[in-house]
Parts: structure tokens; C-alpha cells; sequence
């Protein structure tokens, strides 16, 4: 079997009509830019960074995608073409010049004119993208169909030869990002399915709702729950993976994207769609299944973490005085350490023997239950029989959690106490999470300090004490509720960067254990041998990439959308 | 402004000894103990020769005494080893017991011996932190004016579309940890096969095959363009998004300022107002921003050093952390500290001298 290429059987054919739509956009964006750049009109200003960006958009696209991993075994693009294409760039570049020249001496604002071109020929680029997908989807197997046309009645292959040939000349012609795209269907499905209802009844759905005004919210969002919505469909249904995040292959060693496996069984996926790492086991999979980590991870932790900094911060920002100089203290000194060196402290395997990431979880996992209580008691204090039936309700199952997430039945563990242990939590995780709360809590905690000193000023805060209200029910029920905004904003921010530093400790191969499929202990592993084999690190990387970059946006939106009331 | 000063210099003491214990603490935990004494003395240890080992060298201690002898405010433990001779952490190999000083802590200004390097702390502290210093120019240098750039052109007409590609570009930096983009910027720039390389060399415009060095290890001694610039570019894109960010929120609110329209609506060029009017106003915020970024700075070099294995402080600390070497950890996380709290203070104290309001009243 061959090796797949990266834009299957049709991919040649939309080439010369990318070709011109790139030329066009190229031209127009240089022309607009030089013209923007002559007449400083803030009309035409843009065009000069949009061409900039969209020139090294392509350099680097082009290079990347031809050159560096075209190279399924034959396939690659010579060097010399990539050369012609870059002569033919800096040609552009000239011919722009002197078309923005002529122009300018002849028409009354090019550099709009040119800026419209240009958004078409954009908007062209994206539809011969939709197009080859469309394409190549709807044609795959036609090439089948070729081959089975050639045989006569007699001499017919048998069926399992057959249903064979369909399945390999099926995925030939889709190439490898056809397959890739197309594994994905399930989050494509849901994704759909959730924009539809959202943006139909977005006016009834209040901030999340306004969140669909905004381009760059939605883009954000998007990006968010496609790593979500991956998630849960290779967690739960394990529908997306190609492989086992374990499984090796002989011969599959650091072999380039679309490689076939040797001597595959029909059950087996016959193609390793990204490639093979250092150790013969499929990057896509391992890619896939390490979103599902992360997912798990990163808001959770980020939830305990503003449990504790909300829990701490309320009081300190309110009394003032000495609690609040102790407690920043305490935050300041946390906030001193370099992050690393305080993961190389708690995250050490000789760490975890001592059991101190158990103990400190008994406290930090007890955050939330005293949050619920005191935001409970503070709410209901004056009419006990809401306040017992509220307390128990929520109370009674946070403990038994808690009880059990710190309970952990391993030789190891230094807390054993609790029969009814329904679960444990991989020592590797509990050490992570509980490393990453420790880590962002002193943040949240200022935040929400700052917050509250703000805020306390405010008439209804006033209102509320003249009223006679106690200090705990003003924090949490009139200071809290106002301060959701910006806090809302920081949770997404703060999700984000506990994804990088989840990375950061798989980077420094801390805590998870080596062969956890998870975004950083994979760049980790590729990075060993990453000026020979570049593909084994990329994937996981941009995967990272794309989900804090999918916070930040979101997070920006976000903040864009309620500063708008 | 002394009072201020003195209470500063106060807080970072009692913040550096808080620290240095907890990382004291930390490191001196059995099981860690129990790991260096292996790799010092020897991997089939028992756990008896392993408690021996630790009672010769003095790690078996209390632990405010060992504290207090780092510190330097009680006398360094001495032992008799096997051959009746007298060691101790105050005697350094070679030299009569007798005439070593009994004090040896901190405040004597010794730092200690490492136990992954066989050098003494304070030679290998200078020499790397010598090392992070020359990175860390080249990325202020990289990075501070690009960001202030970025971050003017995009507030200056705040909601247009520089505004919003500028913006776009600055949240997807901050987006890109640094083990991200080094790992692209590598695989791109630096790979002999793949990436730019290749293609550059045909054409004959580069001697090798790669325009840059995947690692900077030769950046230690002579720092060129080729094996510098990578790691630079690496640190400096993560803060500059930040920075840039800030700058722009500034400057926008700067532009909205009666000043400014007062000076619009006299027909000053716009040139004329973001250079002369805005930007001076503009620039006071970010600088505050730019000296508390110099923390977050530090873990980029870390990963950074790691990552192309340039042996600066970054590197030296992941080299002790991960060997436990206890009193190379204590004067890491001393110098951090220091870093740290020494920036907030230089950021508060130019915050007042930069702005006139605060400064006047």
C-alpha cells in the first residue's frame, strides 16, 4: 500500500485555482498595503498589516505543509519548485509595486478598491478549501469503482478482497487531512448542533448568548469546544482514535504522517494518519486522547483554585487589616517562587512518598465545602429549616467526595481512613491537580481582594450593612454576584494558562507518568530528536496551541461583550 | 520615600527566610535525603548504610539546627569519620579542622558546596546567573520595543482593523507557551531536513543546512546570531504579548483623554499627537507591567535553557531540583526571591517618578 498524501487523489486538481486565488490575494494585499502605506488614510491603514500577515501566513504555510511534511516517503515537493514559488512571490512583490504606482496616479482610492480584492480573494481561498473537502468527500470511491470496472463477471476478486481494496482506495483518496477531518465527525456533528441552538434562542441565553455577537468570541468558543467535545467522544465513546494510546507498531518507528501499517489486520486502522513517535505508537491517537487529560484537569482545577482564592480573598478584601496582611503574605511568598521550582518541589516522586500532596489536598479540597456551607448559612440563617435541608443536600455528598478523593487505597497512601472509598484518583493526577490549585490560587486570591476592596465602596454594600446584614452574607450575596464579570473573564483566562502549566510540567516529565498520552510529556518526548523528526512534537504542540489561544479569545470576547451593558 | 524603601527591604527579608525554609523543609524530607545519599554514595545502599551515610555527613539534624547553621548563626556540625579524621560541612576538604572557622553560613557569606556540580554555590550562581543575564538582555532588547510598538499602533485608533490584527497577534502570543513555539521555531529553523534549511542552502545563501542552531550551548561562550536568536525569540514572543496588550489598553485610554481632543480640534497632525501628547502619558502603565513581567520572564528561561540547552540559572535550577541538591536549590530560590521582590520595588518607585500626579502630590 502506499503511503497517504496529505491532500488525497484530488487535491492536484484545485491547485492551479488556488494558484491564481493566491497570486490575486497576494497582489491586492502588497498592492493595498503600499498604497495604505503612501496615502495614510485610516480607511486603508489595515490593509498593510492584513497583507503582512496573510505574506507570512503562506511563507510559512507553504514551507511547512510542502516541505516539511509532504514527505510521505516519495511524495515530497522538490525543493526547487518551493524556490520558483518564492522567485515568484518577490515577482509579485514588484509587480505590485508598480500596479499600486499606477493606480494611485489614476484612481481616486485604490487602497480600498484593492482592500475589497483582496477580502474576495480571501473569501475564494476558503472556498476552494470547502470545495476540495467537498470534493474529495463525495468522490472517494470513485478510484474503487475504476479498479473494479477493469475485471470481467468471471474472473471477479473475491468479497474480502474487495471490501479490502474499497477500504485502502477509500482512505487513498481522501488523503491524510480528509481522513483527519473526517474522524473528527462526531465533534463536527455536535459543534454544528450546538451553534444552531445557541445562535436560534441566543437572545434568551443572557451572557452566553451575547457571546454570539461577537466574531472573535465565537471563533474562541469554538476552538474551546472542539477540544471538549474531542474529549468527550474519546473519553467516553472512544470514537475518534485511530490506535490505543499504547499500542506499537513493528516497523512504525518515527515514520513520516500518512505511513501504512505493515501487515495491518482488517480491524486495524491501516494508517498511521499523523505518524509514528520514538516509540512506534500513532502521534493522532496519542494527540486525541491526551485532550481528554486536559480536559479533565485544567477547569477543575481552575475551579478549586477560585473556591479557595474566593473563600480567602472575600474576607481579606472586606475586614482589611491584619487577616488581610497575613494572607497576602502568604500569597506573596507563594507568588515569589518560580513556578518551576515549586513543582520540582512538590511534584518529585520522593515527594508523593512522604504523602504531602495528600495532606495538602485535605485542605485545599475543603475549600468548597466550607464555601457552600458559609454560603448556605449566610443565606438561610434566619430560617433554619431551609438552612438544615440546604446544608444536607449539598453538604452530604461534597463530604462523601471529598472523603473519598482524599482516601486512597494504594500501599502507598498516607490517608486511609474512609470505608466507603469509591473511587481513587491516579496518584499522578491527585499530584498535578493539586500542585496546579496550590499554584493559581495566590492569584485568584489577589484578584478577588482587589475586587472586593472596589466594590465594598459601592451604595448597595452601604445599604446592605445599614440594613444590618452580616459581613459574610454582604460578601457573598451582594459583593460576589457583582463581581462575577471580571471573575467570569479571569476563569477563562486562568483555564488557559493551567493548560500551559499542566504542559509545563509534562515539558519537565513531572508528575503524570512518562507514557501519559497528555499534550506535554508528549512535546517532551519529540523534542529529543526534533531537528531530525519534527512531526512527532508538532502535533501536540498546536493542539496546545489551539486550546489556550481558543480560551483567550473567548475569554476576550467575553469581556468585550459585558463591558458592552 | 526611605520609610517606604526600608519596609520594602524588610518584607523581602522575611520573605527570602520564609521561602528558603520552606524550600529547606522540602529538600530535607527523608525520601529526598534518601535519594541524594544514593546518588552520592552509592545506588545499592542499604536503608542502615543509607541512615549512616546521612548521620556522617550531617543531614540527620534537626531541622532548625541545619537551618540555622546555613544561615550561619550557629556553628557547622563537625564529625568523625572512619579514619578518626574530623569533617564537617565548615571544613573544606583539604585544609587542617583546626583552623577551619567554626561559623560557616550565609552570613559569613559562604553559600555551600553543590553536590551535582563539586563546585562551590557562589562560583557556580555567579557564573550562571552571568550567562541568564546576556539572554535576558537580548530578549528586553527584543522584546520591550516591539511590544511598545505593537501595542501603540494598536491603541492609537482603538476598533479598527490594526487595532484587531494587532490584537489578534498579541493574544495568540501569549497563547503560545514558550515549549510551544520553541519546539515550531526548531522544527522550521533549525531542522537539517525539514523546515527552511534545506531549501536556503540549495540556493547557496547559507553555508549549512539550517539558518539557525536548534540548540545555543555554543551561545555560551560566543553568542552569534545563529545560535542566539532562536532561544531570544522564544522568551521574548510569550512576554511581549502581554506587554503589548497593556501598552494598547493605555494608550486607548490616553486617546480618549480631553487633551488629545482639545489638540485634534486645534489641528494638531495626528503624527504630531500620538508622538508629542499620547505617548509619554502612555507609556507610564507599561512600564510597571514591563519590570513585573521579569518573574514570569524567569520560567520562560527556564524552559527556554532547558529547551536548547543553554547552561545558564534557569538550567542550574532544573539540574539541582532534579538531583536535590539542597544547598544549590537554597541560593536559587534566595536569588529568585530577590529577582522578584527587587523588580516590584523598582516598579513601584518608578511608578511615583514617572507620573506627575502621584509624584507632585
Amino acid at each position: 500500500m502506499e503511503p497517504l498524501t496529505w491532500f488525497g487523489a484530488y487535491g492536484s486538481s484545485f491547485a492551479p485555482l488556488l494558484l491564481v486565488l493566491v497570486t490575486l490575494a497576494i497582489t491586492c494585499g502588497l498592492c493595498a498595503a503600499l498604497l495604505a502605506f503612501i496615502d495614510n488614510t485610516p480607511r486603508a491603514s489595515f490593509s498593510l498589516f492584513n497583507g503582512i500577515a496573510v505574506l507570512l501566513l503562506l511563507l510559512v504555510g507553504f514551507t511547512y505543509v510542502f516541505n516539511g511534511l509532504a514527505g510521505t516517503e516519495g511524495g515530497a515537493m522538490p525543493l526547487s519548485t518551493l524556490g520558483w514559488m518564492l522567485g515568484a512571490l518577490a515577482g509579485l512583490a514588484i509587480f505590485a509595486a508598480m500596479l499600486a504606482w499606477f493606480l494611485d496616479s489614476f484612481f481616486d482610492n485604490p487602497a480600498a478598491f484593492m482592500g475589497i480584492l483582496f477580502k474576495w480573494a480571501i473569501y475564494g481561498i476558503a472556498a476552494v478549501a470547502v470545495l476540495w473537502l467537498a470534493v474529495t468527500l463525495l468522490w472517494q470511491g470513485a478510484a474503487h469503482k475504476e479498479w473494479l470496472a477493469t475485471f470481467d463477471a468471471a474472473d471477479m476478486p473475491s468479497a474480502e478482497e474487495i471490501a479490502e481494496h474499497e477500504r485502502i482506495s477509500r482512505l487513498q483518496s481522501l488523503g491524510i487531512l480528509a481522513n483527519v477531518i473526517m474522524r473528527f465527525t462526531p465533534v463536527w456533528i455536535a459543534l454544528v448542533v450546538l451553534y444552531g441552538v445557541s445562535i436560534r434562542y441566543k437572545r434568551r441565553l443572557g451572557l452566553y448568548g451575547k457571546l454570539f455577537d461577537s466574531v472573535i468570541g465565537m471563533i474562541g468558543f469554538g476552538l474551546v469546544m472542539f477540544w471538549v467535545f474531542t474529549a468527550f467522544f474519546v473519553g467516553v465513546f472512544d470514537m475518534i482514535a485511530t490506535h490505543a494510546s499504547l499500542d506499537q507498531a513493528t516497523g512504525m518507528k518515527n515514520k513520516l504522517p500518512g505511513t501504512p501499517l505493515m501487515g495491518a489486520t482488517p480491524e486495524e486502522f491501516p494508517v498511521y494518519l499523523l505518524g509514528g513517535d520514538n516509540l512506534a505508537r500513532d502521534i493522532f491517537s496519542r494527540m486525541v486522547y491526551g485532550s481528554t487529560i486536559v480536559i479533565q484537569i485544567a477547569p477543575l482545577a481552575t475551579l478549586f483554585a477560585f473556591m479557595v482564592g474566593i473563600t480567602l480573598g472575600l474576607p481579606a478584601g472586606y475586614y482589611s487589616g491584619k487577616l488581610d496582611t497575613a494572607l497576602s503574605f502568604l500569597a506573596n511568598l507563594i507568588l515569589a517562587f518560580p513556578v518551576i521550582l515549586l513543582f520540582y518541589l512538590l511534584v518529585t516522586p520522593e515527594i508523593v512518598e512522604t504523602g504531602l500532596p495528600q495532606y495538602m489536598a485535605t485542605v485545599l479540597f475543603l475549600f468548597p465545602l466550607v464555601f457552600m456551607g458559609v454560603l448556605i448559612q449566610s443565606r438561610f440563617r434566619t430560617q433554619p429549616q431551609k438552612n438544615i435541608f440546604w446544608m444536607a443536600l449539598i453538604l452530604i455528598p461534597l463530604f462523601l467526595i471529598y472523603a473519598a478523593a482524599i482516601n486512597d487505597g494504594g500501599s502507598h497512601s498516607k490517608i486511609r481512613f474512609w470505608p466507603l472509598d469509591f473511587f481513587d484518583i491516579p496518584p499522578g493526577i491527585l499530584v498535578v491537580f493539586v500542585a496546579v490549585v496550590f499554584v493559581n490560587s495566590p492569584t485568584v486570591f489577589r484578584i478577588v481582594r482587589g475586587l472586593v476592596m472596589d466594590i465594598q465602596t459601592r451604595d448597595y454594600v452601604a445599604a446592605a450593612q445599614t440594613r444590618g446584614e452580616r459581613p459574610w452574607y454582604i460578601m457573598l450575596w451582594e459583593i460576589l454576584p457583582n463581581a462575577r464579570g471580571p471573575l467570569i473573564v479571569d476563569f477563562c483566562l486562568r483555564i488557559g494558562y493551567t493548560t500551559i502549566l499542566l504542559g509545563t510540567l509534562g515539558f519537565f516529565g513531572l508528575g503524570l507518568p512518562p507514557e501519559s498520552p497528555d499534550w506535554g510529556t508528549t512535546i517532551n518526548e519529540g523534542r529529543k530528536l526534533l531537528s531530525i523528526y519534527p512531526h512527532p512534537a508538532l502535533p501536540p504542540a498546536f493542539a496546545l496551541l489551539s486550546l489556550v489561544l481558543g480560551l483567550n479569545l473567548l475569554a476576550d470576547g467575553l469581556r468585550e461583550e459585558s463591558l458592552k451593558d | 520615600m526611605g520609610l517606604f524603601i526600608l519596609r520594602r527591604v524588610m518584607t523581602m527579608l522575611l520573605t527570602a527566610i520564609c521561602l528558603t525554609f520552606v524550600v529547606f523543609f522540602l529538600t530535607n524530607l527523608y525520601p529526598n535525603l534518601e535519594k541524594l545519599a544514593k546518588t552520592e554514595g552509592n545506588m545499592r545502599m542499604t536503608d542502615a548504610q543509607v541512615e549512616s551515610w546521612l548521620t556522617e555527613n550531617g543531614y540527620l539534624q534537626p531541622l532548625p539546627l541545619k537551618y540555622a547553621q546555613w544561615i550561619g548563626v550557629m556553628p557547622g556540625a563537625r564529625t568523625l569519620d572512619d579514619d578518626g579524621e574530623e569533617t564537617g560541612r565548615c571544613i573544606p576538604p583539604g585544609t587542617d579542622p583546626a583552623e577551619a572557622p567554626r561559623f560557616c553560613g550565609v552570613l559569613q557569606g559562604y553559600w555551600g558546596f553543590s553536590t551535582v556540580f563539586k563546585d562551590p554555590v557562589s562560583e557556580i550562581i555567579s557564573t550562571r546567573l552571568g550567562l541568564t543575564a546576556k539572554l535576558m538582555f537580548w530578549v528586553m532588547l527584543l522584546m520591550v520595543p516591539s511590544a511598545l510598538l505593537i501595542g501603540v499602533l494598536a491603541g492609537m485608533r482603538e476598533g479598527s482593523r490594526t487595532d484587531r490584527t494587532l490584537s489578534t497577534f498579541a493574544i495568540s502570543t501569549t497563547a503560545t507557551p514558550e515549549y510551544v513555539s520553541g519546539v515550531i521555531f526548531i522544527a522550521m529553523l533549525a531542522s537539517s531536513r525539514y523546515g527552511l534549511g534545506p531549501l536556503l542552502n540549495e540556493w547557496g545563501l547559507i553555508a549549512g543546512n539550517a539558518p539557525f542552531k536548534g540548540t545555543a550551548t555554543g551561545a555560551m561562550e560566543d553568542a552569534t546570531f545563529q545560535n542566539f536568536f532562536l532561544p531570544v525569540l522564544t522568551i521574548a514572543l510569550y512576554g511581549m504579548g502581554y506587554i503589548a496588550r497593556m501598552t494598547r489598553a493605555s494608550m486607548a485610554e490616553v486617546m480618549t483623554a480631553q487633551y488629545i481632543r482639545t489638540a485634534r480640534l486645534k489641528g494638531v497632525k495626528f503624527r504630531n499627537i500620538v508622538m508629542k501628547h499620547a505617548l509619554r502619558n502612555a507609556l507610564i502603565a507599561p512600564f510597571t507591567v514591563i519590570m513585573l513581567q521579569v518573574p514570569w520572564l524567569l520560567n520562560g528561561v527556564v524552559i527556554v535553557e532547558t529547551l536548547f540547552n543553554y547552561k545558564g540559572f534557569g538550567w542550574t535550577l532544573v539540574q539541582a531540583a532534579s538531583n536535590n541538591d539542597i544547598e544549590l536549590l537554597l541560593a536559587v530560590s534566595v536569588v529568585s526571591v530577590f529577582v522578584v521582590l527587587v523588580t516590584q520595588l523598582i516598579s513601584d518607585i518608578g511608578y511615583v517618578f514617572l507620573n506627575p500626579r502621584i509624584r507632585i502630590s
